[in-house]
Parts: structure tokens; C-alpha cells; sequence
């Protein structure tokens, strides 16, 4: 047999000779597939069942969501971020927000921040609620999909009591936020903080020390703090593999500094360690969240900002920690009010990267597995 | 009609005993070689057999959805009645898509193969003593035999659609099925073994025998050599999953990872021949787990709880006699709830008027078997009595099956699927092991015991 490491490129088109006089076999998985989630296009090299390569084929959602910028103003791009990562465009929203303030050498107040701060974990539990549910559908087990999406449902019905919209939120403006909080806002994320743990006892109860979910997970799609580093890979993904690092800690935005919570990782850098990475973030999102609902500040929840933005000559680069990673926004200005350049570094599309040294040597069932556990969306990628 | 019932009773070559009395009959139509009842008993069979597959699948789309905090199937006919209906009717009338490279023949072929190794299993399937269409003496070797067959049907069909997913998936259930019928068959080995230990010593392959067996000896073989009976059963119990493709053995048919295994290319009517054969092929292998260790057709305690309940009247066998018709009555009872707690809008007239009328259908049913059971005992008559036992021995053969239909269903929604090494670690290096080693400890007991 010859060894997993497959030549850095694949070579489609001759199938090479393996033992027992059999080629190898080129599937085409995507971009129409269930597995996928949306519509990413793998290609594997397969010698039976084993993987000895693959390349990713993407672009099948390109919006242009970059190019768009350089026609808006900086105030008409707010909306267009929230497609990017459609399942967590709050996220979204707040790096834009935070970059263009930046710029700007605006500061949001006090009041805005707290709200920034419940509205972002709120999404970050929804992000990870989602990817529980269809990564573990990947891998077989139907249930905890619909136990996710009840549960999510009561997080987007505070989004809709907020800002009108469930997914595609535009919660936040450049300055602050626009919309103050309803009555009975408090009332509501604190009836969440009571709701929620329970439902992650039982998420956990139907995976966590499941045999065949142990099976699945444990030592699938391996990949080591130094090859994360390297390919740049961030997030869960990363922390899963041992290494310590949070945007929220390391360079903490929107008065993340002041939160109380700790940073979940992992030692083996497998799929099982970032699952329960996930689960215990999501854990940790309520802790801040009650810490935020705790102490909200009175006060103005706008700054300051000129009615047309014309941010100075320069440029900027901003990243937070969005569920999937670090998620970074670098803008140019030319001093008008439209946006020179807006490059937007998304996690999910550097996470994707690591995909090919996960699985190489693994089985077709892993790849599955893998692409559900890097937590990737497809509108991110491809943006 | 006199006539008809007289040749039919001479032919049957089991005097004192009236050809309408179906249920009745005291050997099974093979036995007594009567081609005529035979052909009846194989529509029967093939006709309530696919009336259980469409039932079965309502059942698994309402259970599931109810496992997943869902209503399943609302829209057609109430509470989804009429959905494998209209799935049926859909699926029929369908384009017939062969794909352009698919080998023609051998893509027409392999869900009929699959269908005909799934129904044929039930020519030896007992639901009584005399409710067969034949008794085998060989009858668990047919079976196992036939069965395995299924398999064939799978890799064919994957191989003709020349075309990635199919080919892995068959692949896939070539080597599942394979390596899970050898811990099957220990299993199977060691039930057989245990029909041995009797008196005399004989043990028997016949379906109908092994049943009666367990009578004679008064224990169901799950319970034979606590725990060896039941781990055998477990063992049967896991194969038989991996066997029939389900979760958490689909790998053939993986979704997520294989988008539909072996079927993928196919659609309509071939697809709903292979649905068909996938969900004959379960009620199948339940129904040898349940003649080899549970008694099959044999209702509880049947050496137990014999005689009059009290000093006189009523005796155990009329109790239960009444079980089926009782059964239908509760059903009934749900449906009349359901028929009550229907919307009072206009809009759900229909569908109120429907599940009503389904709800007297069941009733129906129930008053009719009740009023056989209780006819027969009051009667006295032979073949009423006759007929009043064959109904009871359907009912705790169909009841016990049941029951597995419902694991299939709650396994399905519980656990994640196996990876391919692992299924084929499992089957290896766990079953076969245990499967081997409670053989010979069973056969080791037996020979201490007698």
C-alpha cells in the first residue's frame, strides 16, 4: 500500500494504478449535495473508500459582496455584511460597524456596547445551534437537528423583537445601535439564560457519550495547533487543537475585556474536541450574556456621527471573533463616502483550507464529518 | 358453495374440518398439499404484507416526527392517513428515468430480485401452527438462505447504474451484509441448538417446530440459559439492523455522505420496488427473531395460564381471544380522540368526516374479531374455535414483529450512523466472537443440562 501523501496537486484526469489491480476513483461530491452544506464543490480522489486527496472547488454562491462596497456608501454596505455569514450576520454586522467606527475614531457608548455584546452571543449560541444540528445530521443522527432549531427559534424571536428580522438582522449602525431595546427585552434574554441550559444537558446527553458519536469523532479529522497556525485556521477549530486564542481575550472589542468568561480548548485536535469545544462556548455565551443583561448601562446608545460618512484618507483592519473564527474586515479609504476597498478576511474561508489535511488518509465518512465540524458557510466562502 | 367447501375439505386431506374456516385449518396448505389454499394464503400474505409496509410507513414518518418535536405528515387525509397513498400513486405515475450509461437490463432487474428475496422469505414464516403457507423442515435455512439473497438485488443495482455513489454504497452493503449474516447465523445456530434439548434429543429446523418446541419446553429462548438465550438475541437483534441497511447501519444508504447509496439513480416505481423490498425485508428478519426466541405466534404463559381463570367460567384461552378484537377497539378509541379534537372550522369538515369514519373502521374490525372470539366460545363449534385461535396466534406473531418495527423506527432516531470500518469491526471483532462463544457455551449447558 502506498503511503497517504498524495501529490500536492491532484491529478484528475489518469487515475493511477492501486493494488489488486483496481484505479482509483475520482468522486465528484457537490456542489449539489446533502452534505455539503450549500453548494461546495469537493472533489475527492478515492482509492476504495480511502481518501488520498481532495480540492475544493468554490465560488458557486459569489455575490461580489467585495466589488458591491466600492459602489455603496458606508452606510448602505451595513446590510450587504449580514449575507455574508447568513447564520451569524449579527457577527457580521458588528465587525463591519466596528471597523468603519475605527476609522472614523468614533467610540460607541457604553449602552450600545452591552447590547452589541447579548445580541453577538445571542447569535454566536444560534451559530453553534446550527452547526450542532447539521453536523451531527452529517453524521447520522437525525434528532438533535430539530431539538437545535426549536431552540434557536427563541433566540431569533429576541432578534425579531428587536430589529424587525430573524437571519439577516441589521442590528447595529456605524456609531451604535439604532433601535433602542424593547420593553421586555431583560425579561426575555434572562427567560433564554433559564431556558437554555437544560437544552444543551440534552444535546449532550443524546452525543456526548454516545458510542457511535465517540466512534465518529474521536480521532476524525486530526489536525495539530502548528498546522492551524500555519494554515491560518481559526476559531473552535483552533482552540480545539490547544491553542489559546480568542480575539474576545486577545484583543477584546465592544468592552469584551470587562466580561467574565473563560476560553474552552481542546488537546487532540479532533472532531470531538470541537464538539465539545462548541458546547462549552455555547455555556460560556450565557455566562456573559447574564454578566451584560446584569450590568447594562443607562445612557445614549449612539455616538456621535456625522449624517454622511466621509471616514479621513487610510486604512484599517478590524477583526472580532465571530463563532467561526476570526473574522476581520480591512477597509480603504480615499476619503470619500464610498469605501476605496473593503476586504473581508472570512474564517470560514480560511478554515476550508484545512480540510485537505484532515481527511487525507481518512474515509469518504470522514470528509462528511469534517466539513461539518470546520463549521464552514458557504455564503461566507464564497461571499 | 357446498360443493367448493367439499372438494376443498377432501383435497386438503385434513378431515373433520371445513374449507371456510381459513384460519383454521389444522396443517398448514403445503403440508397438506393444497395448491389452491396455498395460492390464497400467498395473496393474503403478499396483500397484508404490503398493506404493512404502507403502514409502517406512515407509522415511522408520525413516530419520527414526534421523536423530533414535529407533526409529520397533516395534509393528506387526517393527521397524514392517506400521505402513503398519495406518495404510492406519485411514485407510479413518475417518468421512468434509466440513465443513458446504466446497463438496461441489469438496472430493470435488481429491484424485482430484491422484491422476490424479501417476499419469498415469507412462504415459511408461521403465524401459527397451521397459518403458513408451508412448513419447511429446512424452514430457517430457506429463510436465512432467501434472504440473503437480498443482497443481490443491492449490488446489481449499484453496479448498473455505473455511476459513482451507487457503486460505493453497494460495495458497501455487499460487505456489510456479508460479514453480519456469519454472526447472524451463529446466533441463528445456537436458537436451533437449543430446540435439541429435549427428551428425545431431536432438534428441528422447521419454523413451526421451533416454536412449538419452545412450548414444549415451556421457555421462550430469550430466557433458555439466562443470559445465554438473550445475548444471542441481541446479537440477532444488532445483524438483523445491519442486514436490512437501517440506521445506525445505512451505510449503503448514507444520505449525507453517499446522497442515496444504491438507489441514487433510481426514481419512481424501481425506487418504491426497493423501498418496498427494504421494508418487507425488515418485517422478514423480525419475524425469524421472533419465532426463534420469542415464541413466535405463542401468546404469554401459554402452559401458565391454561384453563378457567376462575373456578368456572371464563377460561384463559377465551381472555385472550379477545386480545385482537380489544386492540382494535383501543385503536378505534384513538382515532374517535382524534376525530374529537379536530378543529370545529368548516375547513376540516373532510377530515373530521374521515378520521370518523377510519375510527368506525376500527371499531368495526374490533367488534367483528370480538364477536368471533366470543361467538366461538359460546358456540362451542369447532371451527369457530378454530378460527378464534388462528385470529389470537396472528395477532401476538403481528403484535411481537410490531414491536421491532418500533426499535427500527426509535434506533433510527437515536444514534449517529457508523463509519464503514467500524460497522465491519463490530461485526467482526465484537459479534462474531460473542455470537461463536455463546454457541458453544449454550451447546456446552446443554449438554451438562441433559
Amino acid at each position: 500500500m502506498n503511503d497517504t501523501k498524495a501529490p500536492a496537486n491532484l491529478d484528475l484526469e489518469t487515475p493511477e494504478k492501486t493494488y489488486l489491480d483496481s484505479n482509483e476513483l475520482i468522486l465528484n461530491m457537490g456542489p449539489q449535495h446533502p452534505a455539503t452544506h450549500g453548494v461546495l464543490r469537493v472533489i475527492l480522489k478515492l482509492d476504495g473508500e480511502k481518501v488520498l486527496g481532495t480540492e475544493c472547488v468554490i465560488g458557486y454562491l459569489h455575490r461580489g459582496v467585495e466589488k458591491i462596497a466600492e459602489n455603496r456608501t458606508y452606510t448602505m454596505f451595513n446590510p450587504y455584511v449580514d449575507r455574508m455569514d447568513y447564520v451569524a450576520a449579527v457577527s457580521n454586522g458588528l465587525g463591519y460597524c466596528q471597523a468603519v467606527e475605527k476609522l472614523l475614531s468614533v467610540e460607541a457608548p457604553p449602552r450600545a456596547n452591552y447590547i452589541r455584546v447579548i445580541l453577538t452571543e445571542l447569535n454566536r449560541i444560534a451559530s453553534h445551534q446550527l452547526w450542532l444540528g447539521t453536523h451531527a445530521l452529517d453524521i447520522g443522527a437525525m434528532t438533535p437537528l430539530f431539538y437545535t432549531f426549536r431552540d434557536r427559534e427563541e433566540i431569533l424571536k429576541i432578534f425579531e423583537k428587536y430589529c424587525g428580522a430573524r437571519l439577516t438582522t441589521h442590528a447595529f449602525r456605524i456609531g451604535g445601535c439604532q433601535y433602542e431595546t424593547y420593553a421586555g427585552f431583560e425579561k426575555d434574554v434572562k427567560n433564554f439564560l433559564a431556558f437554555f441550559p437544560p437544552k444543551i444537558d440534552e444535546y449532550e446527553e443524546l452525543l456526548t457519550t454516545n458510542r457511535i458519536w465517540l466512534e465518529r469523532t474521536k480521532k476524525v479529522g486530526v489536525i495539530s495547533g502548528k498546522d492551524c497556525i500555519a494554515l491560518g485556521v481559526t476559531g473552535p477549530v483552533l482552540r480545539a487543537s490547544g491553542v489559546k486564542w480568542d480575539i474576545r481575550k486577545a484583543q477584546p472589542y465592544a468592552n469584551y475585556a470587562n466580561f467574565d468568561f473563560e476560553i474552552p480548548t481542546g488537546e487532540n485536535g479532533d472532531t470531538y474536541d470541537r464538539y465539545m469545544v462548541r458546547m462549552i462556548e455555547m455555556r460560556q455565551s450565557l455566562r456573559i450574556i447574564e454578566q451584560a443583561v446584569n450590568g447594562i448601562p443607562e445612557g445614549p446608545i449612539m455616538a456621535k456621527v456625522p449624517k454622511v460618512i466621509k471616514p479621513p484618507v487610510g486604512e484599517i483592519y478590524h477583526s472580532i471573533e465571530a463563532p467561526k473564527g476570526e473574522l476581520g474586515y480591512f477597509i480603504v479609504s480615499d476619503g470619500s463616502t464610498q469605501p476605496y476597498r473593503v476586504r473581508v478576511r472570512p474564517p470560514s474561508f480560511v478554515n476550508l483550507q484545512a480540510l485537505d489535511t484532515m481527511v487525507r488518509g481518512m474515509l469518504v465518512a470522514d470528509v462528511v464529518a469534517v466539513i461539518g465540524t470546520l463549521d464552514i458557510v458557504l455564503g461566507e466562502v464564497d461571499r | 358453495m357446498s360443493a367448493l367447501t367439499s372438494y376443498l375439505g377432501s383435497t386438503a386431506g385434513a378431515p373433520g374440518t371445513a374449507g371456510f374456516a381459513v384460519l383454521g385449518w389444522a396443517v398448514t396448505p403445503g403440508e397438506a398439499n393444497n395448491q389452491l389454499w396455498a395460492l390464497i394464503y400467498v395473496l393474503i400474505i403478499f396483500a397484508g404484507v404490503s398493506v404493512a409496509v404502507i403502514a409502517m410507513n406512515w407509522i415511522e414518518r408520525k413516530a419520527l416526527a414526534h421523536f423530533q418535536v414535529r407533526l409529520g405528515p397533516m395534509r393528506v387525509g387526517p393527521h397524514g392517513l392517506l400521505q402513503p397513498i398519495a406518495d404510492a400513486v406519485k411514485l407510479l405515475i413518475k417518468e421512468d428515468i434509466i440513465p443513458a450509461e446504466a446497463d438496461k437490463f441489469v438496472f430493470w432487474i435488481a429491484p424485482v430480485i430484491g422484491l422476490l428475496a424479501a417476499f419469498t422469505v415469507y412462504t415459511v414464516v408461521p403465524f401459527g401452527p397451521s397459518q403458513a403457507v408451508s412448513d419447511m423442515n429446512i424452514g430457517i435455512l430457506f429463510m436465512l438462505g432467501v434472504s440473503s439473497l437480498g443482497v443481490l438485488g443491492i449490488v446489481m443495482a449499484g453496479w448498473a447504474s455505473n455511476s459513482h455513489y451507487p457503486l460505493i454504497g453497494a460495495l458497501r452493503s455487499s460487505a456489510q451484509m456479508v460479514s453480519y449474516e456469519v454472526a447472524m447465523g451463529l446466533a441463528v445456530i445456537s436458537a436451533i441448538l437449543m430446540t435439541s434439548l429435549n427428551t428425545d434429543g431431536t432438534g428441528y429446523l422447521s419454523m413451526i417446530e421451533i416454536v412449538q418446541e419452545q412450548q414444549r419446553q415451556g421457555v421462550w429462548f430469550i430466557f433458555k440459559f439466562f443470559p445465554l438465550g438473550l445475548i444471542a438475541f441481541v446479537i440477532f437483534a444488532v445483524a438483523m439492523v445491519a442486514e436490512t441497511n437501517r440506521a445506525p447501519f445505512d451505510l449503503p444508504e448514507a444520505e449525507s455522505e453517499l446522497t442515496a447509496g444504491f438507489h441514487t439513480e433510481y426514481s419512481g416505481l424501481r425506487w418504491s420496488l426497493f423501498m418496498l423490498a427494504e421494508y418487507a425485508a425488515m418485517i422478514a428478519v423480525s419475524s425469524i427473531a421472533v419465532t426463534l426466541w420469542l415464541g413466535g405466534w405463542l401468546r404469554p404463559f401459554p402452559n401458565w395460564l391454561i384453563g378457567p381463570v376462575w373456578p368456572h367460567e371464563p377460561v384463559w384461552d377465551f381472555i385472550f381471544a379477545l386480545f385482537p378484537g380489544l386492540t382494535f377497539l383501543g385503536l378505534g378509541a384513538i382515532a374517535v380522540r382524534g376525530t374529537v379534537r379536530m378543529p370545529k372550522h368548516p375547513y376540516f369538515r373532510i377530515q373530521t368526516i374521515g378520521l370518523g369514519a377510519f375510527a368506525a373502521v376500527l371499531a368495526g374490525i374490533g367488534v367483528l374479531l370480538l364477536g368471533i372470539a366470543i361467538g366461538a366460545n359460546a358456540s362451542g363449534n369447532a371451527n369457530w374455535l378454530r378460527a378464534s385461535e388462528g385470529l389470537s396466534n396472528v395477532y401476538w406473531f403481528v403484535l411481537k414483529v410490531a414491536i421491532f418495527m418500533y426499535l427500527y423506527i426509535w434506533y433510527r432516531a437515536t444514534w449517529p450512523r457508523y463509519r464503514f470500518d467500524q460497522l465491519m469491526k463490530v461485526g467482526w471483532k465484537v459479534l462474531l466472537p460473542i455470537s461463536l462463544g455463546v454457541l458453544i457455551v449454550t451447546a456446552m449447558v446443554g449438554v451438562i443440562v441433559s
